[in-house]
């Protein structure tokens, strides 16, 4: 019994900070829509100014005015962020702002490195709850009491501001309408920027607080992201109390697990939120999700056509000159162009679900490794040919697909993101942890292709034929019926159905189809890496095809390719650089607010501009 | 037996009784009106003969064959086109694809992952927007129609797999006064040269009258009275439920 409440105990206080960081980004998603993807960088900034404020501030007060500090320092710091890099571009395509906030991740983190080293800090022990307290025959730390009791406070001190204050209830009626608060005469700019600076600041107080009990380091951002998220997601986008209960289900699950099931623990809170969403598509205590409602909508996308002249004439020069890069990029050039081609593939099947059929996939990276672990295992197992791994890479991404999808089909806008963020974490997490299969971390080495084209030129052509084709192929299907019933459905799902469509069977299809190239693409990248890692399934690897895709603008069939290469050629060009994070940073902070509407829409601009200043001379 | 049959319908939500016991007979080739005040549960009424709304209970009956607990995509199956109170049209298609859409959809085509889209089933696409006066607006982007082209461009989608029943919600609403009747009339056209049977829901009394043959006059979720237009505006009752019966102006003032 006691072994148990300590348990309880120990969950309920690891629960606090995830509560703090949680309820913040639910805040800030519920009024402004933007999914702040920094929002775990803004939890490490708090714990590292806590830190420096600790070493200067004495005692009991000094603790808790630093964590105070820390809320306010980190409160500006997500303030100024809202103001100089969301605030242009709040009026782009529905979830544009992503990159921006991935921008911003890369700029903190060089950042925290400059300011505070690499090195992990150790938080001060709390003045005054430094020892245990036993509670039924168990010690446990006292300040996992204040811990929790310090949740407690926040969620009323919330609860108080939201419901029996002017402003809090300004912030509730935004989230459920915010095109009729300001109609009623709010300024939605103060608000929004209101509203970004109390999210911050809960992120940074969560992040001070936790400092004695889990310190400070660099991967805190990227930690806490994943289990942030999946508590907002349970809890329902928007809702405090959501964020809490959530929080605590999560900690202390993940407390009992441990105990229990100690391979679960990487992926216990993923199918947790899996099995919420299936039941309760918006949470625990969210609303439904009306159609239209999350995030600017953007300008109108125009009509599809087909290429003109000259634009066929760009693809096939587009062509021609990879086809050459052997031949003047030395092998150093030709291995970077294959993975350009090879990240081409990766953001265009992305963007064939998420531009063409409006689903926002957070999860694609489990194609795109499911598909160079099924060459992988084959390989390795089976003593497949290369050609044959080839051919089954995108079947097994596709099967994959197939099971995935149907369940996440069922859901929309950031549930759909999220519950396929949760199956990649999944997939991630058996190929993890299933060592004597995948290897485990050590991945799987030794995958080479066949004779014929175990040269590295011969291998970039087939990388160059099998990645264009599948990027045409990608193209092409957009036009078909079966593509044009895919936009039919983003467009107006209610018409597609009062016309006799089958709204999720055709998205379940396309789903399956996009992974199925997603999967190409990891075969083809497997087979020139030699080797492959579970990294290959992380979300990192879902965020990038993301940015690739934003980046390079969802309106445009050719936005991908444009992302994908900018992308990969960047990250590559930076990486020379200590600070390479902050440089590339900074880079897509500029091009997302320089060009709202990516890269290809920049190109559109500017060919409008271009022929009539042609027109008028 | 008439062509559909709507038995007893019912739905509420929570505690508001949004449509109750509603009956009505609607044959082939007959325009039939359903008016009331706002709130009165014709759109509901709709939503539950498409099945985007699923009834309490009753029963809806086209051609013998029972529509209730069919989705709204086996419904149209069955030969029942449907126009929005809101278009709902694909704003990033042109015009003419928003009818080949319907037209792909009717051949069985929806999935097909070959081909252009846009080549497919155009000349009987053209010719649907030529009967709603919108063939030289073909190759527009939907996104930049006018609301009154939307509502046109919705009837030739509707038309497009030759449906035996057409249930148009608010069919002229945003439209001009004149265009109003116009739309009317090509519909009562479309109704008398294919024999097919209209149901639709409308404000404007003057395309009610005009054009319909019989109307249904829904208040508060009930159905007030039910007859040829000249009967129901003599009605007394409705006559009340229009203009008012006295509660809010006193009787022995005037």
């Amino acid at each position: 019994m006691g072994f148990i409440v300590a348990q309880l105990l120990t969950g309920m206080a690891n629960a606090s900070a995830l509560f703090l960081v949680a309820s913040g980004l639910s805040i800030i998603f519920g009024v402004t829509r933007v999914v702040n993807f920094a929002h775990g960088s803004f939890y490490m900034l708090g714990a590292f100014v806590a830190y420096s404020a600790m070493q200067v501030l004495p005692g009991f007060i000094g603790f808790w005015a630093s964590i105070l500090l820390a809320g306010l320092a980190v409160g500006l710091i997500g303030l100024i962020v809202e103001v100089c890099v969301l605030k242009p571009i709040y009026k782009s395509p529905e979830l544009y702002q992503l990159v921006a906030t991935f921008g911003v991740i890369l700029v903190i983190q060089d950042l925290a490195l400059l300011v505070w080293g690499p090195e992990d800090l150790i938080g001060k022990r709390a003045p005054g709850f430094e020892g245990v307290v036993m509670i039924l025959g168990e010690r446990v730390p006292a300040y996992d009491l204040v811990l929790i009791a310090f949740a407690v406070i926040v969620l009323c001190a919330l609860w108080y501001l939201f419901n029996r204050t002017r402003a809090g209830v300004l912030v509730r009626a935004a989230t459920q309408d915010r095109e009729m608060v300001s109609a009623l005469g709010v300024n939605q700019s103060i608000l929004f920027t209101a509203v970004f600076f109390l999210g911050s600041f809960l992120a940074g107080i969560g992040g001070a607080a936790q400092l004695p009990k889990g310190g400070a380091d660099l991967l805190m951002d990227f930690n806490i992201l994943a289990a942030v998220f999946v508590v907002v997601v349970i809890g329902g986008m928007g809702s405090i109390i959501g964020a809490f209960v959530a929080a605590m289900l999560i900690s202390i699950l993940q407390v009992f697990g441990v105990h229990l099931l100690p391979q679960s623990t990487l992926v216990l809170m993923f199918v947790v939120m899996a099995v919420v969403l299936v039941f309760r598509p918006w949470g625990l205590f969210g609303r439904e999700e009306q159609a239209g409602e999350h995030g600017g909508a953007g300008p109108p996308q125009e009509p599809l056509r087909e290429l003109s002249g000259r634009g066929r004439l760009v693809v096939a020069a587009v062509i021609g000159a990879l086809a050459l890069v052997p031949v003047f990029g030395g092998q150093f050039g030709t291995v970077l162009f294959a993975d350009v081609i090879i990240f081409c593939l990766f953001a265009a099947s992305l963007h064939y679900i998420l531009g063409i059929g409006g689903l926002v996939s957070f999860g694609h990276a489990a194609f795109y490794g499911g598909g160079a672990y099924t060459a992988a295992l084959l390989v390795q197992y089976a003593g497949t040919p290369m050609e044959l791994a080839l051919l089954l890479a995108p079947l097994g991404a596709g099967f994959a697909a197939m099971i995935i999808g149907w369940f996440c089909v069922r859901l929309s806008g950031v549930y759909f993101a999220m519950l396929t963020l949760a199956f990649a974490q999944v997939l991630w997490s058996i190929v993890f942890q299933w060592t004597d299969l995948t290897g485990g971390d050590d991945g799987i080495l030794g995958v080479w292709p066949s004779q014929w084209a175990s040269d590295p030129v011969v291998y970039y052509y087939l990388v160059l034929v099998l990645g264009t084709g599948g990027v045409l192929l990608l193209r092409a299907m957009a036009h078909t019926p079966f593509g044009y019933a895919l936009r039919g459905a983003r467009d107006s799902a209610l018409r597609s159905e009062a016309i006799g469509m089958n709204v999720q069977f055709i998205q379940w299809m396309s789903f399956v189809f996009a992974g199925a190239m997603a999967g190409l693409a990891g075969g083809l990248f497997v087979f020139a890496k030699g080797s492959v890692f579970p990294t290959e399934l992380e979300i990192a690897k879902s965020f990038d095809a993301l940015i690739m895709v934003f980046l390079g603008g969802v309106q445009s069939l050719s936005g991908p390719i444009a992302g994908a290469s900018v992308f990969t050629l960047l990250q590559d060009l930076l990486s020379r650089f200590e600070y390479w994070r902050l440089c590339l940073g900074l880079l897509i902070i500029a091009i997302v607010i320089l060009f709202p509407g990516g890269i290809a829409g920049a190109g559109n601009w500017m060919r409008s501009r271009f022929s009539r200043a042609e027109v008028s001379s | 037996m008439s062509f559909l049959q709507v038995r007893n319908l019912a739905k509420s939500f929570g505690g508001v009784q949004a449509v109750a016991d509603v009956s009505f007979d609607l044959g082939k080739g007959e325009l039939l009106a359903l008016i009331g005040p706002n709130g009165a549960g014709k759109s509901t009424c709709f939503n539950l003969l498409y099945g985007n709304l699923r009834p309490d209970s009753g029963s809806v009956k086209l051609d013998g064959l029972e529509l209730i607990g069919l989705k709204p995509r086996r419904i149209w199956r069955h030969g029942v086109g449907r126009t929005f109170q809101i278009t709902a049209t694909y704003g990033s298609m042109s015009v003419v694809e928003n009818v080949q859409m319907a037209l792909i959809s009717d051949a069985g085509q929806s999935i097909r992952a070959y081909g252009r889209a846009s080549n497919l089933h155009r000349d009987k696409a053209l010719s649907l927007l030529d009967l709603v006066g919108m063939a030289d607006q073909a190759d527009r982007a939907t996104n930049v129609l006018a609301y009154g082209d939307l509502k046109r461009l919705e009837l030739a989608i509707a038309l497009a797999h030759d449906p035996k029943l057409m249930l148009m919600d608010e069919p002229t609403a945003g439209m001009a006064p004149r265009e109003r009747l116009a739309l009317m009339a090509l519909t009562a056209n479309i109704v008398a040269d294919r024999g097919v049977a209209v149901l639709f829901t409308e404000h404007d009394m003057d395309v009610v009258f005009e054009h319909a043959h019989r109307a249904l006059v829904l208040n508060r979720g009930k159905l007030l009275a039910e007859g040829s237009v000249d009967e129901v505006r003599a009605n007394a009752a409705v006559q009340e439920v229009y203009l008012g019966g006295g509660t809010t102006f006193g009787e022995g003032g005037a």
